[in-house]
Formats: C-alpha cells, sequence, structure tokens
C-alpha cells in the first residue's frame, strides 16, 4: 500500500474559500501560447462539448472525437429529469451549502468534499451559461424559470425542459462546440473511436484512434487529453445506457496508468420500465421526475399480488387499504422522493418477499391516479370554479395537468408497453443507470497520468457512493465550462516549451501496434459465439452477484465465473467482416473484450469494501431493519486501483475528510 | 452574382419566386373568370365582345398582361426548373414509397399538374388569343335603338354576303336614332370552338388539373413567403379549396358545356 | 410463444459507399411483439452471424428515441408505420405474422449510405456549425432571471428545440429536402430574446449552407411534418421563410 501515490492536490483554506483563491492563483498560459498547445477532447456528451468548446474560445487547438455519427448523439441527450442549481430563485431556503450538504450526504458520505463544494457553487453558473445558449427551459407564467424537486432533497432546485432537459443543454454544448467547428477552431472527428493513450516519458502526448468507417487507426498528439467518455453502466448489458455507451477510453487510459477510483459504486434507478423478455436490449428509464407525483405501491396481501400477476385482478379495482406504499410507510419525511439507493433497494426488498406485479414477479407499481384526482383535477376545478366536481371530472381536469408535465414520458412508456399509462398505474422496476465510480481524479480532474483528465460521469469524484437527480447534469457541465478551463492551466502552463509532439515517436508507433494486434487478434479468433452472447453473460453474472444487493460468497463466485469467460472469450468469440471497414461487431468486441475486465475489478472492488453505502450494499452489512451499515472508521476512503500486467491490481486509498459536514447515519424517515 | 440574384438562386429564394408568381396568377384567374361571365349573358356575345376589345386594348390592362404572359412562362419554368433539381436531391430513389400516409396526391403532383396546365394554356391562346390578335375572326354589327333600347344583331357582312373587316377591334358610331357598333366577333369564334365534343372534353379536364394544382398551390404559395398563422390560415386553406379549387375552374368548365349543350 | 410472428424482411445491402447495392431477403421467426423493431434486428443479426454471414449494420444508440441516430425507412415510410415515434420505439405489435417488411436506409444526394442501412448526416453538423447557435463564449452570460421569457415563447422554442436531428423529414420528403431540420433550429432561437442579435445572419448562413449541402427545395407537401417523430411544425418553415425574406431585403451588406 502506498498512500503517496496519489494526491487529491486539494488547496489550503477555508472551504468557501478553496476554489475562488485558487482559480485566481492558477498559473495562467498566455494567448499566444495557447495557439501552440492541442487539447484532445475523447466523448462529445455534456462534459465534453462543454469542454471542447470553453477551451476552444480560449484560444487552445482543440480536436474532439466521438463514435457517433455526430457530436449531438451523445448519451448525455437521454437524461430526461432535470439540472440541479443552488439558485434558490424559490426562495425555499436554498444555497450553495445545502446543495453541498445534500450531495454529500446523498452520496452517502464517501465524496471528496473540496469537489462536491466547488461543485455547489459554479452550479448557478451553468443556468446562466445555458439560458445565454437559447436553451428553453421551462418556465412560468410571469417569464421566470421553473423548478421541481427531486429526490434527496427538500427544496425545489431542479431546471428542467419537460422530460427532455439532457436534450436541450446537449443541444446547447453541442451548438457552442459547432460553432468551434465552424470557426476553425476545433476540428470534429465523428465516428472515431480513442483505442489507446499513448504516453511520453511519463506524460500523455495523445492517443490511437480508430476511424470506424475506413477501419484506418490513427495517431493523434496534444500537449492534454480529456476523457469525458461517461459511465461503464453497460457492462451489466442491460442497463439504461445507450447501446454504444462503454468504457473502452477509460479502460485503456487505466491499463496505460490512470487509477480507478470506487469502481463498485453503480446507481441502480428505481424507475424503469420493467424488462418484458429475453430479447431485451436495453432499459428504459421512466424520469425521477415522475415520483414528484406518482405514488409507488404494491399489495398487501400476497394473494392480490398473485391475482395480479396472474391477470385475475386489475389493479385499479384493488381497495386503498389494501395498498401498501411502501415508501411512505417506511419513509414519511421524504415518502416518494427518498434517494435512488434507497427506493431501488425497498422495490427489491418488495418483491423478493413476493409483492412484484408483472409475470416475472419483478415490478411494483407508480401510480398517478391519486394525484391526477386529488392534487391536480382539484386544483384546476378550483380554477375553473366548478363547485362539486364528479370524480371522472377530476381525473379529465388532472389528466390535462400531468400530460403536460409528463407528456412525453407517458408516450414512451404507452409505446413501449403497450399500455396506456393515464388509464393504468405504471409499472417500474429498479436498472442500471449511472456510475459513481469512474477515473480517479485530483482537484484539478487531472487523473494518475499526467497531463491526462477525466470529465463528467467517466471521473469518479463527486457523487460519492449514491448519486441525487439531476446531479450528473450538472456536474458534466461544472466539469466542462467551469472547472477544466481553469485547472487545465496549472498543466499546461508548463507545456508552453513543449513544442509540436512528434506524432512518428517510438510511444506512438508501439501504441499504434499494439491497437492493431489486438485488433488483428480479436479477428482471427473465428470462435463459435457472437459478440452479445459474451455481453449478455457476463451482463447476468454482474446483476446477480455484484447488482442491487452483493455478498462476500457470491462476489468471489463472480470473479471466478468473469476469469472463466474472459477465456472463453478470447479463444470463442466470432467478429464477422473485415477489419479495414464499418464493422460494428468488432467495434462491440473490443468494448465486450474492456467489460469483461472491468467486470472483475468491480467485483473485487465490492469485495474489499466490507460496508454498505449507497448503491453498494453488502448483505453482510445492514441494521436490523434492512437499512445499508456504513463503516466510517475502516471505509472512509476512496479505492483507487491500479492496474497490474496479466489483469491484476493494486489497491490505494485516498482517505475522505470531513471537515464541514458532521458525518452521519443517512436516514430518511 | 448580387444579393438579389443570389436570394432568388437560394432554395427559398426559387419559392419565392413560384408563390409570387403562382398567386398573381390566381388573382387573374378570378378577373378572367368574372370577365369571362359575360359568355352566359344573352345579347348575342355584344358584352363578351365589348370586354374582350377592352381588355386587349386599355394601356393598364395590356401592361398587366405582359406581365401576365411573363409569370406564366417564368412560373412554369422555374416549376420545371425546381422539379427537375428536387429530383437529383435524390439520386437513388426507394423501391417503396408509401406517399399517402404522409401527405396529399395532389402536393406531390404539382410538376404534372402544372404541365398539364402548360399544355392546355397553349391549346387555349392558340384557339382564342393568337385567333383574336391574328387569325379570321368575322366581325358583328349591333345596331341599337337609342330610344327603345332594342339591339338588333348582324353579321358584318357585304351585299354579297362576304364577310367585312374594319381597320381595328371596333368601330361605334351614331346614325339616326341608332348607334352601330361593329366589333370582333370573337364570342362567334367562341361558340364555334366548343360545339367540338373533343375541345370541350379538353376543357374540362384541364379544369381539374388547375383545380388540384390550386388545391395545394394557393395555400401553399402563402407558407412560402411566410404566411402561416393559427388565426389565418384557415382561412387561406378555406379560399383556396372553395375558391379556387372548385368554384373557379367550375366556372370555367361550366363555359364550355353551356355552348356544347345550351347554346 | 404463442402470439409470436413470422415474418419476412426485404433488408437493402450495401457493402460500402461506392457498391451499387441491393436487396436481400429474410425470413424471421418467432418474433414477440414486444421486440422492439431494433431487438427484431439483433434477432435477424444474432441468426446471421450464428450462419457465418456478415450482419445488417444499422445505425442505432439510445433505443429511447431522443438521440435521433436510428433510422430505417420500413415500408415506405421513416421510421415505420406509426407516427411520432423512431425506428427504436416502434414495436412489433404494429405487424402481424406473414407480414413482408421492406427496409432501406434514408435516401438523399447529402445523406450517402456508409453501408447498409447506416447514412451519413454530418451534412446537418454543417448546417448546425454555419449558424446554429447564440455566440455567447463561456462565462459571458448574464443571470438566468435577467430577461424574463414568456411561457408561450419559451414552451414555443422549446417545442422547435426538440427536434433530434433524425433526419426523417429529409427521407420522407420527396425533394429530400432539409427545411423542416434547419428551420426548427432557425425557429428556437428566434422565438427567444437571446436569439436576436444574430437572428438575420443566422437564417442567411444556414439556408446557404442548407442548398450548398445538396438537399431539395420545400413544396409544402407536409410529409416532414407528418413523419417527425417529435412533431415539429411546418410552421417553422414558414418563420424561416418570412425570416430570410427580412433578411435578405433588410439587410446592408451588398
Amino acid at each position: 500500500m502506498s498512500a503517496n501515490k496519489i494526491d487529491a492536490k486539494i488547496p489550503d483554506g477555508a472551504l468557501e474559500q478553496k476554489w475562488t483563491k485558487y482559480r485566481s492563483t492558477v498559473p495562467l498560459v498566455n494567448p499566444a501560447n495557447k495557439r501552440n498547445l492541442e487539447v484532445i477532447v475523447v466523448g462529445s456528451g455534456l462534459a465534453g462539448s462543454s469542454a471542447a468548446a470553453s477551451l476552444s474560445e480560449l484560444g487552445y487547438k482543440v480536436k474532439v472525437f466521438c463514435f457517433q455519427d455526430s457530436p449531438r448523439r451523445a448519451h448525455s441527450i437521454a437524461a430526461q429529469g432535470g439540472i440541479n442549481a443552488a439558485k434558490n430563485y424559490q426562495n425555499d431556503g436554498d444555497s450553495v451549502y445545502r446543495l453541498f450538504y445534500d450531495t454529500i450526504k446523498g452520496g452517502d458520505y464517501r465524496a471528496r468534499e473540496s469537489n462536491v463544494y466547488r461543485l455547489a457553487e459554479v452550479s448557478a453558473n451553468i443556468i446562466d451559461q445555458c439560458v445565454a445558449q437559447g436553451v428553453p427551459f421551462a418556465r412560468e407564467y410571469g417569464g421566470m424559470l421553473d423548478n421541481r424537486s427531486f429526490g434527496g432533497t427538500q427544496v425545489k432546485r431542479t431546471f428542467y425542459a419537460a422530460g427532455q432537459t439532457g436534450q436541450q443543454l446537449l443541444l446547447g454544448a453541442y451548438s457552442a462546440l459547432q460553432r468551434q467547428i465552424g470557426l476553425g477552431a476545433v476540428s470534429m472527428y465523428t465516428r472515431h473511436e480513442m483505442l489507446d493513450v499513448v504516453i511520453i516519458d511519463g506524460k500523455c502526448r495523445g492517443i490511437i484512434a480508430r476511424d470506424l468507417i475506413s477501419g484506418k487507426i490513427e495517431r493523434h498528439t496534444a500537449h492534454a487529453v480529456l476523457l469525458c467518455t461517461g459511465g461503464y453502466g453497460n457492462v451489466f448489458f442491460l442497463s439504461t445506457n445507450a447501446m454504444g455507451s462503454n468504457v473502452t477510453a477509460a479502460w485503456k487510459a487505466h491499463k496505460r496508468g490512470a487509477f480507478f477510483g470506487n469502481p463498485c459504486f453503480t446507481q441502480i434507478h428505481p424507475t424503469c420500465i420493467p424488462v418484458s423478455g429475453d430479447h431485451q436490449s436495453k432499459l428504459t428509464l421512466m424520469s425521477e421526475s415522475l415520483r414528484n407525483d406518482g405514488r409507488i405501491w404494491v399489495p398487501k396481501k400476497k394473494e392480490d399480488a398473485a391475482a395480479i400477476r396472474e391477470g385475475r385482478l386489475n389493479p385499479n379495482d384493488l381497495k386503498e387499504e389494501d395498498r401498501d406504499y411502501y415508501l411512505e410507510r417506511r419513509y414519511p419525511a421524504f415518502g416518494n422522493l427518498v434517494p435512488r439507493d434507497v427506493a431501488s433497494r425497498a422495490a427489491k426488498e418488495r418483491c423478493d418477499a413476493g409483492f412484484g406485479v408483472n409475470q416475472t414477479g419483478e415490478a411494483v407499481y407508480l401510480d398517478f391516479a391519486h394525484n391526477m384526482k386529488y392534487k391536480y383535477g382539484k386544483k384546476e376545478a378550483a380554477k375553473k370554479g366548478i363547485t362539486n366536481p364528479t370524480e371522472a371530472q377530476l381525473t379529465e381536469l388532472g389528466k390535462a395537468v400531468v400530460k403536460e408535465q409528463y407528456g412525453n414520458l407517458f408516450d414512451m412508456y404507452h409505446q413501449i408497453t403497450g399500455v396506456n399509462p393515464y388509464e393504468n398505474p405504471m409499472m417500474i422496476y429498479p436498472a442500471v443507470h449511472y456510475t459513481m465510480g469512474g477515473l480517479w481524479v485530483d482537484y484539478n480532474l487531472m487523473t494518475t497520468v499526467p497531463g491526462l483528465y477525466a470529465l463528467g460521469e467517466a471521473n469518479f469524484s463527486d457523487h460519492g457512493a449514491n448519486r441525487l437527480g439531476a446531479s450528473a447534469l450538472m456536474q458534466g457541465l461544472a466539469d466542462g465550462y467551469f472547472v477544466i478551463p481553469y485547472t487545465i492551466g496549472a498543466y499546461l502552463s508548463n507545456e508552453i516549451r513543449t513544442g509540436n509532439i512528434n506524432p512518428d515517436h517510438e510511444a506512438f508507433v508501439a501504441a499504434e501496434k499494439s491497437v492493431s494486434e489486438t485488433l488483428q487478434k480479436l479477428m482471427s479468433i473465428k470462435g463459435s459465439k457472437s459478440v452479445d452472447y459474451f455481453h449478455k453473460r457476463l451482463g447476468k453474472i454482474m446483476w446477480d452477484k455484484c447488482g442491487m444487493a452483493r455478498n462476500a460468497e457470491g462476489l468471489k463466485q463472480a470473479i471466478t465465473d468473469i476469469q472463466q469467460l474472459r477465456s472463453e472469450f478470447w479463444s470463442d468469440v466470432r467478429i464477422p467482416g473485415d477489419l479495414n471497414e464499418f464493422n460494428p461487431e468488432l467495434e462491440k468486441a473490443g468494448r465486450v473484450a474492456d467489460f469483461i475486465e472491468l467486470g472483475e475489478l468491480m467485483c473485487r472492488d465490492a469485495l474489499n469494501r466490507n460496508e454498505s453505502c449507497g448503491g453498494h450494499f453488502r448483505e453482510e452489512y445492514q441494521t436490523e431493519e434492512g437499512e445499508a451499515l456504513r463503516d466510517d472508521e475502516n471505509f472512509s476512503y476512496v479505492s483507487a486501483w491500479e492496474f497490474k500486467p496479466g489483469v491484476d491490481w493494486e489497491l490505494h486509498k485516498e482517505e475522505l475528510k470531513y471537515e464541514n459536514i458532521k458525518i452521519a447515519q443517512r436516514s430518511y424517515k | 452574382m448580387n444579393w438579389f440574384s443570389k436570394m432568388f438562386a437560394s432554395s427559398i429564394g426559387q419559392k419565392l419566386i413560384l408563390a409570387l408568381t403562382g398567386l398573381f396568377l390566381c388573382t387573374f384567374l378570378v378577373v378572367h373568370v368574372i370577365g369571362n361571365l359575360q359568355l352566359f349573358k344573352n345579347d348575342n356575345g355584344l358584352a363578351f365582345n365589348l370586354y374582350s376589345v377592352f381588355m386587349t386594348t386599355n394601356p393598364l390592362i395590356k401592361t398587366v398582361s405582359y406581365l401576365l404572359y411573363f409569370s406564366i412562362l417564368f412560373h412554369a419554368f422555374k416549376g420545371l426548373q425546381l422539379a427537375y433539381k428536387n429530383k437529383i436531391a435524390r439520386p437513388v430513389g426507394y423501391a417503396v414509397i408509401n406517399g399517402k400516409a404522409n401527405s396529399h396526391w395532389t402536393s406531390r403532383s404539382m410538376g404534372v399538374l402544372g404541365t398539364i396546365i402548360l399544355v392546355f394554356i397553349v391549346v387555349h391562346m392558340s384557339d382564342f388569343w393568337y385567333e383574336y390578335k391574328f387569325g379570321n375572326i368575322p366581325y358583328a354589327k349591333y345596331t341599337e335603338n337609342m330610344s327603345t333600347g332594342e339591339v338588333k344583331f348582324e353579321r358584318y357582312l357585304s351585299e354579297a354576303g362576304e364577310p367585312l373587316t374594319i381597320n381595328s377591334k371596333k368601330e361605334e358610331y351614331v346614325e339616326g336614332n341608332n348607334k352601330i357598333i361593329i366589333v370582333k366577333d370573337l364570342y362567334e369564334e367562341v361558340s364555334e370552338e366548343f360545339e367540338n365534343p373533343f375541345l370541350v372534353m379538353v376543357y374540362i379536364l384541364a379544369m381539374f388539373a388547375i383545380g388540384f394544382h390550386l388545391f395545394h398551390g394557393f395555400q401553399s404559395g402563402f407558407q412560402s413567403i411566410g404566411l402561416n398563422h393559427p388565426r389565418y390560415s384557415p382561412a387561406i386553406k378555406f379560399l383556396g379549396l372553395w375558391v379556387f379549387s372548385i368554384l373557379v375552374p367550375a366556372l370555367f368548365a361550366a363555359m364550355p358545356i353551356y355552348f356544347l349543350l345550351i347554346k | 410463444m404463442s402470439g409470436n410472428m413470422n415474418l419476412t424482411l426485404k433488408v437493402w445491402r450495401q457493402k460500402n459507399k461506392s457498391d451499387k447495392g441491393r436487396f436481400e431477403t429474410y425470413p424471421v421467426q418467432d418474433i414477440s411483439p414486444d421486440m422492439s423493431f431494433l431487438e427484431m434486428f439483433d434477432v435477424l443479426n444474432e441468426k446471421l452471424i450464428n450462419d457465418g454471414k456478415e450482419p445488417v449494420a444499422f445505425d442505432h444508440d439510445c433505443r429511447e428515441g431522443i438521440c435521433g441516430m436510428c433510422s430505417m425507412f420500413i415500408n415506405g415510410r421513416p421510421h415505420g408505420p406509426l407516427q411520432g415515434v423512431t425506428t427504436c420505439q416502434l414495436h412489433m405489435r404494429s405487424f402481424k405474422t406473414g407480414d413482408t417488411i421492406v427496409v432501406e436506409p434514408w435516401r438523399a444526394k447529402a445523406f450517402p449510405v456508409i453501408k447498409d442501412l447506416a447514412v451519413d448526416r454530418s451534412a446537418f453538423d454543417r448546417i448546425i456549425a454555419s449558424g446554429g447557435f447564440i455566440s455567447v463564449n463561456t462565462g459571458n452570460a448574464q443571470d438566468a432571471n435577467a430577461t424574463p421569457i414568456g411561457k408561450d415563447d419559451a414552451d414555443a422554442s422549446f417545442a422547435a428545440a426538440m427536434c433530434i436531428g433524425c433526419g426523417a423529414c429529409v427521407a420522407a420528403c420527396k425533394n429530400a429536402s432539409a427545411m423542416l431540420f434547419v428551420s426548427a433550429k432557425i425557429s428556437q432561437f428566434a422565438l427567444l430574446p437571446q436569439g436576436q442579435p444574430e437572428r438575420n445572419q443566422r437564417v442567411l448562413n444556414m439556408v446557404a449552407q442548407m442548398d450548398a449541402e445538396g438537399f431539395g427545395s420545400c413544396t409544402n407537401t407536409g410529409a416532414c411534418e407528418a413523419e417527425c417523430p417529435k412533431g415539429i411544425s411546418l410552421s417553422n418553415i414558414a418563420r424561416m421563410n418570412r425570416d430570410f425574406i427580412g433578411a435578405q431585403l433588410s439587410s446592408q451588406k451588398v
């Protein structure tokens, strides 16, 4: 164990002063020198697009890579509910400190104080920036911005654009990026996948990328490389991530020396559409914002649950007293708006106990009927001056309001399930959604490889063991717009004498060779099973043994299973087509190969962490009421894993110090 | 290219040309149909013939008519050019297209309908406009008794029964108690032409083409110049349907039918 | 399982940009009505791989109707028989056993085929780069509530901004025109106070780029609006037309 290998470089001083002071003293690069410094941004989601645009505006030469056909397709686009910011427009007691506090508490005291405080500080600037870009956030009739509430908070601080907030924010960042491309300041490489980072004399000096259309392997030099490549939830095969979301860029960096932080911290989102069959290719999230107005329940009696499963009983006919609103029952203070990890576990607990309501027994209800009628229906009736409205009238009036607020989500649900959610309660079940873990970074967002940075979901830094809703968008944009433009100066100010980097340097030649060889090896296996076959098997191992609940025995088994799977993969995968052409199966194969290695690390990390916290629930460590049992004495640290040759790891620890928050048992009761 | 030609060379500029010329032609159609309603007057063509003279001699109307000829040609030329350009925007076509699922057939057939109309205009112009200007159209003589208002019609012939001509389209003088009007008898030409059932058929079909063309074209013209408004667009659509795609073509079609069947 | 379907697929296969391409016919069996159209293609591809054949290349990513990547022309319509739905959100319950389904790529000069059903839509990115933005550098912004924006305007701007850039409008249009896409972006900004300073220049630049990409011209058939998975309205095209004409006539540049 070598504690000195990682240094978080947290500035001194009081928490409130750290960022202000630091960004005023961080070394600068003068404009003439910026023009000679190249920055590569991998990934074009919120973090990548915002960083690329902002750095280009500052004058750096920027190259952006994405595997999709356009930077606008990055998976940030799918975020639905909203983005948090400590604006306190609602006058309900919000502040930078409260957002900071909620985030640390929501993350179950496993995040770094200084980073989170900075995130809360810049959150307000994000909203200003996005509005200036023309992002059409929802507004009230007076023309002011509207807010909604999200899980784990008691203030309304979430800004939103119907159920498409991520789309609107990404299009804002994308347009800023396209502006720079149009000005010739950014070179864009779409349908390119990063397959290695190149390190010269201990510093990151560029990447190796594959042109996905021609199959050509390319060398690209840079003075700094930013990985903004998102999370690795697809290690579970089924997740709410896009089909192409992958860990490959981060994993290649990891194998070149970047430590991986808290890999086992995955977020299982409580409100997703349940699995419908073996053909399922991905899971679809129903925004957390639905929990503002939807009440979650299962039947109180097992026989009712069975009757519903077999189609003998219509849930609408089940009497109020026979329903168990288990979140409201267990957590009266936060009710249906408890954080995601808590809500997910509670759903699993009910379903495991036999109260699940769909054919597989793995679903609970999210019911709008009550609020449709009594919250909105009554309000509308009062507005319209209807005295003594009938039940049907109330439903009708309320339906219009619900349609306005959640229309696109309801349509999506209807489309996927074939069931009309205005008439029947939605069925939901938890699904893998987000990964709090990621490449370990210091206060500057730099990984353990000098010159190599990780932003957004790709890093581990801000959400601890559980992320609060509407905070991912906040973090991605904070990192890209308001953090990296300052902190990158600390490194690049020392690079002004480096000059152009030689793409023919032996390190580039060697990296390119190793990439080519790996690809050729994959193509040469010519086995009998498709890539998806292995991916599905990996997903099942991960979901069963490293999912919502984990235990030591299962994790040990999973590690053996994954190692076995890895050797099978490398001897029996079948990849059709050629190397030098558009070959989606080859792309998938490379990604799955990396997922397999990552899966093993996640299990090792979960096995190492003998406590329950946030999204990491070890069955051995729980209270009598089944709540997570944290062990602050022994596990108040970030696990930073160093890759060792032969697929092995060494653990380093970053101790977490809480100087401004009193650590407490997390309670939402 | 200067900004003006650049503007009209752009995709929106081309639409603009089609819209402006098209809507101008629509206003012409209204004038044309109202004027031609005089064919239905039971006066042996006096009113219609006088109207024809007025339309072809009034300097203002003559000027407008040149604009009209230009508009027809330019509308047709631009329309066909645009259809070609739009065709090459999709060099490889689809094997299966289900157009009716997303649009009205008229909107997808403007080029064909327009071409039919263009051919019709050539036929129509050579039938009447050319004949009237350069052909041998006989003259009619109307003798109006100024005290009774009674009008007597006769062909303008010599004693031997040979058609007589004058040096203008119309001559008007007073002889005693009578006002004499000698005028080119286009009315006679019309009624002769429309005794041919084949030609009547052609005219009726052409009117269908115009109706369908304008069903899409009229409201489309407004969209092209940027006029789409939740309050006013329904009125434009209403006008396009009932006036331009039904009433105007129906009235035009009624004229040959009237001559074929009733006269 | 009962209710599962057997179908015949006629799929466009094209090795690369320069290949001529042709249709191939594939039977698929035991398709669940709960599958999405793309999951049905997953089944087909799995089968092709197991048979030692090359799977069908098609673009897809989020599979929840928002990224705009999926792009199949199904039985003569972009994104298939339903309205307001992308290919990934089209489910097999919209078909019945015994159906023959013809699947083609988007067809337009400006969208060349890359392979099979995948096309190159980078023309859209270049159009946005020519003016589909508000020029505000990071850090320049005033407080977000400093300029109130009426709810109706904000909502209308949002309705235009919902465009996912999938290109169904181009695919549906008999002229392969991109005007719905371009006008949606122009409208989003034209409806907001922030968008006013660049309003004229934006429409001129974006229309010029759109024309340069080789898209056809709009003839107001309305097919784009009918097929748009996000219901972007034709009124945006009218707004673009009038902004374009206004900008041309009022510009001080010669």
